[in-house]
């Protein structure tokens, strides 16, 4: 499927804006170069990534861009996962009409809940890293968590991990080998899964088809790969 | 919050101590706690005024301004480990003296499919200051494991802690099962962690939602009828 024989019939965009984490703007741009969505379809807005170690912030932080933009868009996708709001999130889109990711958070989503799910059986104490994580572990986890200022604290709050799993977006060496060494200075084993974009992949064609195709609705299944093979895109 | 480098703690009168080893306790003194810990009681201090007084009233204070957004998660474990140093010299002679666990007993733990832990440590460290005796089951708790502890401990309340979407769900399980063997009628559940609110624990049909650290064990309290 292209782009732009995905598109409604009479020629105009519907238009969409997505309000995303800050940790999935990268993933998003590529995949709108990937699915072939017009520039004038869609708006990227991010809320900064550093929420998620104060979700009660997430909420409101979207809702204001809701209350802004709302009637100029014909469909808004939320990119977050319910992230610690407790439902809170799920409010305030109901009241917008506007959708959000499935899943409790991007790890969910990205590696879709099964194999999630799977990856928590077998090991509970598993922390997960994606791409943005492994880029920005520094800001996010290291100086996040306080570990620059207050070393010590390491084995305070990870002691209950046994492996670092690395959720992987795109086949990176590099990245890897960053995520590989995030694993060692947390003192974690280190486990690779190439996973792709998941979840965030059929949200996006949706997107793409346009109004009326509510991501909300649709199967809830992980989407099959594209006919260009989107999950086997490399770096 | 204090500039206290050339204070020298054991110089202090007993009011100006108590208030500085909070200020210690606020920046996380770990060293500084202890010895005010000590001098306290030295000087003849009940080891359970030293730990109302100075310990539980600080950490109170790092609750308030952890919920007022002014410090954050790292903070706050530097205050618990400062807490946790003056307890471990009050403890033993708590226990010595017979005066321990008078409020009540308490079996806290996380629930199955979540490892988070800093908060429900936090909790059980304010229980312990008001006087419970804590059984912690530590994390990933399965229902069983629940109605073991309350078969070998018979506790006077039961708490569960979830800090995921995806686990909350699991202390309405375990709620609903204890209601079904006829428990819960004699046993007040107290729930907490971040993204709960008072209508998820109501709506699981939990006796009490507990905010925070400090306003939990004020609340565990007052389920005890210890509170005025
Ligand atoms: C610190 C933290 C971690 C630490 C945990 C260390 C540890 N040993 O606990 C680390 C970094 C290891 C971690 C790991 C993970 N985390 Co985490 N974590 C957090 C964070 C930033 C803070 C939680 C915390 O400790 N707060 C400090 C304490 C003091 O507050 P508290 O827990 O709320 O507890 C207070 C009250 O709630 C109450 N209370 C708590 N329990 C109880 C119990 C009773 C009985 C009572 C009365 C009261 C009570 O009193 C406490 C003291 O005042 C939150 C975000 C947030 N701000 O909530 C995310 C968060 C909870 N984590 C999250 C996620 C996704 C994860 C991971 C999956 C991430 C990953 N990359 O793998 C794993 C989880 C794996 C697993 N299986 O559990 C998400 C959850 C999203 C969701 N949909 O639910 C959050 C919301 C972040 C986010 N926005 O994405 N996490």
């Amino acid at each position: 499927m292209t782009g732009a024989d995905a598109n409604c019939d009479n020629g105009a965009h519907p238009k969409c804006l997505i309000i995303a984490c800050g940790a999935l703007a990268k993933e998003i741009v590529y995949l709108q170069r990937h699915l072939g969505i017009p520039k004038e379809a869609l708006t990227l807005q991010c809320v900064p990534a550093e929420y998620h170690n104060t979700p009660q912030k997430i909420t409101p932080a979207v809702e204001a861009i809701l209350k802004e933009r709302r009637d100029e868009f014909d469909t808004v996708l939320v990119g977050y996962g319910d992230c610690g709001t407790g439902g809170a999130l799920d409010e305030v889109l109901k009241k917008y009409d506007a959708e959000r990711l499935r899943g409790a958070h991007c790890y969910e989503f990205f590696a879709g809940s099964a194999l999630f799910e799977e990856i928590t059986d077998a090991e509970i104490g598993s922390f997960f890293l994606t791409d943005y994580l492994v880029k920005f572990f520094d800001r996010l986890v290291i100086q996040g968590l306080g570990l620059d200022r207050y070393p010590h604290l390491r084995d305070i709050y990870f002691s209950n991990y046994k492996q670092v799993v690395y959720l992987a977006q795109v086949e990176d060496a590099a990245l890897k080998e960053r995520a590989q060494s995030a694993a060692h200075q947390l003192g974690l084993e280190f486990v690779y899964k190439y996973v792709g974009y998941g979840d965030l992949t059929e949200a996006m064609r949706l997107v793409n088809v346009g109004a009326g195709h509510s991501y909300a609705r649709s199967e809830g299944h992980q989407s099959p790969p594209c006919d260009d093979g989107i999950y086997h895109v490399r770096g | 919050m204090s500039d206290n480098e050339n204070i020298i703690l054991k110089d202090l009168n007993d009011d100006d101590l108590v208030e500085q080893m909070k200020d210690d306790l606020y920046d996380g003194m770990a060293a500084e706690v202890f010895e005010g810990t000590q001098i306290l009681l030295d000087r003849g201090w009940d080891a359970n005024l030293i730990l109302s007084d100075a310990l539980v009233e600080g950490m109170r204070i790092v609750g308030i301004d952890f919920r007022d957004g002014i410090l954050f998660v790292p903070e706050v474990l530097q205050c618990a480990g400062a807490m946790k140093g003056g307890m471990g010299l009050l403890r033993p002679i708590l226990a010595a003296s017979g005066e321990k666990a008078s409020t009540g007993k308490y079996v806290i733990g996380t629930v199955k499919g979540d490892i988070h832990d800093i908060g429900k440590n936090l909790v059980g460290m304010m229980l312990e200051g008001a006087g419970f005796e804590v059984i912690d089951l530590g994390i990933n708790n399965p229902l069983e494991n629940y109605l073991e502890a309350i078969d070998e401990h018979k506790p006077d309340i039961l708490g569960m802690s979830a800090l995921l979407t995806t686990t909350m769900p699991y202390m309405g399980v375990v709620i609903e099962e204890l209601d079904k063997r006829g428990i819960l009628k004699d046993l007040p559940v107290m729930v907490g962690g971040a993204p709960l609110n008072q209508e998820f624990a109501d709506a699981i049909n939990a006796h009490t939602y507990g905010r925070d650290a400090a306003l939990s064990a004020e609340l565990a309290k007052t389920i005890m009828g210890k509170n005025s």
